[in-house]
């Protein structure tokens, strides 16, 4: 059938590679300003993803007798590697990085079927591996802006986990906004006392550095809304549930429920609802199947953050979502034309 | 016009290429020497010839006739000779062969006697609609359905509005802009009779609004009592904002239901170029033997509309508009929905708008797989999920696609117009309709074949059962004659002396056959011995 060639015979200039190119460059103020606040690791991370994504792409199309070409230009695996760079600590040995892009592109990609297969996010299964396998490099943060390590030092530990001396990896790390609320929260303390005992490190609205690196990439996502690139309903959606989630329980005991500006603006939100949801393949289809995809993982978040065993919630609440995504599609479906015909 | 329009959904803004081929004003085509002549440029069944190879015709002369109801007949487009009736390349999407009717061109472009109806009102719905099947007129904007039956609305329809199509929403096509521009009174009049023969009062001419000149034109067309119930509106510049359904939708709210016609809610819709063709047939007389195309696209020097008999190869028509080096690949209609053509020897015929002349893309796109992006679902005009549709019918789970609605898709071509993995989605769409279709037939004269065994079967049973039957009641007739006897032997014995009783009373029948010299009158007895003495002695005599 693929021979015969018939109408449209136009078609506009879109293709996966400008979509993919879209998203990339989308990313960047906000990766600009993430390694603003958390240095030279951020960088890193992309790299060493980046690379390790490319290679196993490469190895595995040809294993599979499939086009290179194609597939490397589509930027999907390049996309897939800077979104799990950029969900990792900042300090971190190269390995981690690499071990999960190469999962991400080797497992949850092309094990599946490859582009367009795929049931889950890549990035996030390679995350959500990390996050289980290492929980200790992958729950060790260093602060916004109080590191000072230059780049030697930042590569030099990426290659050989070794800091200047004087510095303790230990003494370097600490909990981010989101894990600290919720260690202090069980311990009993209220929230106005554990954003005064933290002051530095929580900011005026969600996490000092956090804030604004989610501002960033709230205006990256919207940039791509206004060049429908994505379409509103998953990160609206998303973002509504959590706000809707947070506010409730905000409202009804404002003294052990974080406000809903540090759900919105702290950790992973603005990334997670712009640019990881909305990945085209592992998410819902119609509309209607987008918001309440969205939705889900919106709540998700929520209950994972506040009553779950992780800190952040990004993955798991996507990866959730990811599996409810065919009962969705079929469910979820707008009328056709003429269903709803007046006669 | 203040007039309040609806949206539809999806769709897409295509760059027009228009202006080019609207630069000059139509002109007449030269009349080719050789014209084919499909007997089939319509939807039903193709004409049946009613010439012979050698006769000559004159112009507008009917030389096929419909064959039944959902069929139209085809009429010489001028003067000749039929120097055959053959197969010929015929504009189809699959480049087939068919039936044609090829008349050699005498020059002299002589009419037939034509019958002008100027007093139209005085016929009534069905006498207009005969001159309009008569007229072999169909729907000039690309589908071809008989014009006559969409004029029928049947006992149980009032219809409410009548819609003339003008949108012409496909990039390059400009013949019913053209049209609307030269012959609006025309396209008026032909209005009229439309809505006389369906009865209906108001009256919708569309136009998109990049067609400025067309509207002022038709505006300034209009007699004032006319403007009472003629509305020209101008919609959206939108594709496909002239597909029927949605034409229907914008103008009037109102959506076809799926799987319904536009009559059931009480709007019939008309192309504009068939309203020219029914003036013309009812008050001129003349049959449909001639339409405008646009002949357009990078492989042609001057683009523009040519009034142009049916049957004339494309090629002079392509060759009479200036053809270039980039002219290697031919489309008849749109590049959205038109299709290739083989060859450029094909025939106009009465469906065909425009002839779209490019360059060919000979290296096809590399199909990436769907990233599920759903950019398809929010193009689509009839509001479907073409990617769940193409993951189906790649799989050839055609029930499935069913279940997505297939059969509500118009083949629009905007779903793969913006897909980024360049998937043909509409030919996969075609694909698994015509594939429903072939198993639907092979279904249908599978449950015929199964149904004549069945009966055959029920056939031979109940001849059984009604020999069974026959035998048992001589057996109980036996018993009776037996004397009640229930052995078998008796029985047997019963049947043979029953047997040889018939065969002896039959002898004694022959045996007494009564012979015809019998009980003669005297007179009789007198006339035989006077025969018998008259031929004895004649015996003698020899």
């Amino acid at each position: 059938m693929s021979n015969i060639h018939s109408s449209p015979y136009i078609r506009n200039s879109d293709s996966v590679s400008r979509m993919m190119l879209a998203v990339i460059y989308a990313l960047i103020p906000g990766t600009l300003v993430y390694i603003h606040f958390f240095g030279w690791g951020v960088m890193i991370n992309i790299v060493v993803a980046v690379i390790t994504a490319l290679i196993c792409e490469i190895t595995i199309l040809k294993i599979r007798h499939r086009p290179i070409k194609p597939f490397i230009y589509d930027g999907t695996a390049v996309l897939t590697a800077i979104l799990l760079a950029l969900a990792l600590p900042t300090l971190t040995p190269w390995w981690l990085a690499a071990l999960g892009a190469a999962f991400a592109i080797t497992v949850a990609k092309h094990l599946y079927g490859g582009m367009g297969y795929n049931p889950f996010n890549p990035a996030m299964v390679g995350y959500a591996m990390l996050l289980i396998a290492f929980p200790k490099e992958m729950t060790a943060w260093i602060p916004a802006e109080s590191h000072g390590l230059t780049f030697f030092n930042t590569l030099n530990y990426s290659l050989f986990e070794t800091l200047p001396a004087g510095i303790s990896y230990d003494a370097l790390t600490s909990a981010t906004p989101l894990d600290s609320i919720k260690t202090q929260l069980s311990l009993g303390y209220t929230l106005d006392e554990i954003h005064q005992s933290k002051a530095a490190l929580f900011g005026n609205i969600a996490g000092y550095g956090w804030e604004w690196i989610n501002i960033m990439f709230l205006i990256g996502g919207l940039i791509l809304i206004a060049i429908k690139v994505i379409s509103w309903h998953i990160p609206v959606a998303m973002l509504v549930a959590l706000a809707f989630m947070a506010m409730i329980f905000n409202f009804s005991d404002a003294g052990s429920y974080a406000p809903v500006s540090f759900h919105l603006f702290g950790g992973a939100t603005m990334l997670g609802a712009f640019f990881i949801a909305t990945d085209p393949v592992t998410a819902a289809a119609s509309n209607k199947g987008r918001l309440i995809y969205g939705a889900g993982i919106g709540i998700f978040i929520y209950i994972i953050r506040t009553w779950g065993g992780y800190p952040d919630a990004i993955a798991f609440s996507v990866l959730l979502m990811n599996m409810a995504v065919p009962m969705i599609d079929y469910y979820y479906r707008s009328p056709v034309f003429g269903s709803t015909g007046k006669s | 016009m203040t007039k309040h329009l609806w949206k539809i959904f999806g769709g897409l803004k295509l760059p027009g290429f228009k202006s080019m081929s609207m630069s000059q004003a139509t002109e007449t085509a030269p009349i080719s020497k050789i014209l084919t002549l499909p007997l089939k440029q319509h939807i039903g069944h193709a004409a049946e010839p009613i010439v012979k190879v050698g006769d000559t015709v004159l112009k507008g002369q009917m030389i096929a006739a419909a064959k039944d109801y959902v069929s139209t007949p085809i009429h010489a487009p001028t003067s000749g000779r039929i120097i055959a009736i053959e197969e010929r390349l015929v504009p189809h999407p699959s480049g087939i062969a068919a039936d044609c009717i090829i008349l050699e061109a005498d020059g002299k472009d002589k009419w037939i006697e034509c019958s002008e109806n100027s007093n139209y009102r005085q016929l009534d719905a069905s006498e207009l609609r005969n001159i309009i099947r008569d007229a072999g007129i169909v729907g000039l904007g690309g589908a071809g359905f008989p014009s006559f039956i969409k004029l029928n609305p049947g006992p149980n329809n009032t219809i409410e509005t009548l819609i003339l199509n003008g949108a012409e929403c496909e990039p390059f096509i400009t013949c019913d802009a053209m049209l609307m521009q030269e012959q609006s009174r025309k396209i008026i009049d032909g209005l009229n009779i439309m809505r006389h023969a369906l009865q209906v009062n108001r009256c919708i001419i569309a136009v998109e609004d990049n067609k400025r000149a067309a509207h002022t034109m038709l505006v300034n067309a209009l007699q004032e009592h006319e403007a009472e119930y003629i509305d020209v509106i101008q919609i959206p510049t939108l594709y496909p904002a002239g597909g029927e359904k949605q034409l229907i939708k914008t103008l009037t709210g109102k959506e076809v239901p799926s799987n319904g016609l536009p009559i059931n809610i009480g709007v019939v819709c008309h192309n504009v170029a068939t309203a020219a063709a029914v003036a013309t047939a009812v008050l001129e007389g003349k049959p449909l033997i001639s339409r405008y195309v646009t002949v357009t696209g990078e492989g042609v020097e001057h683009p523009r509309n040519l009034d142009v008999l049916i049957g004339t190869p494309f090629s002079e028509l392509v060759e009479l508009c200036g053809r270039n080096s980039k002219a290697e690949q031919f489309i008849m209609g749109g590049p959205m929905m038109g299709f290739e053509v083989t060859s450029d020897h094909i025939p106009v015929v009465k469906t065909s708008n425009c002839i779209l002349v490019q360059r060919k893309n000979s290296e096809p796109d590399f199909v990436m797989p769907c990233i599920r992006c759903g950019q398809c679902a929010d193009v689509c005009p009839a509001q479907l999920l073409p990617q769940q549709l193409y993951w189906y019918a790649r799989a050839k789970n055609f029930d499935k696609t069913q279940d997505y609605n297939l059969f509500d898709c118009i083949e629009c071509g905007c779903c793969t117009y913006v897909c980024p993995s360049h998937i043909p989605l509409v030919q996969y769409f075609r694909f698994a309709k015509t594939e429903i279709w072939t198993q639907e037939q092979e279904k249908k004269s599978s449950d015929i074949a199964r149904q004549r065994h069945e009966f055959r079967q029920f056939r031979m049973e109940r001849k059984k059962a009604e020999n069974e039957e026959r035998k048992k009641q001589k057996r109980e007739l036996l018993k009776k004659v037996s004397g009640e006897k229930d052995n078998g032997e008796d029985a047997k014995k019963a049947a043979i002396e029953a047997a040889m009783a018939r065969v002896k009373a039959k002898r004694k029948t022959q045996s007494i056959t009564p012979a015809n010299t019998d009980n003669l009158t005297e007179k009789q007895k007198e006339k035989i011995a006077e025969v018998e003495s008259a031929r004895k002695k004649a015996k003698e005599e020899s």
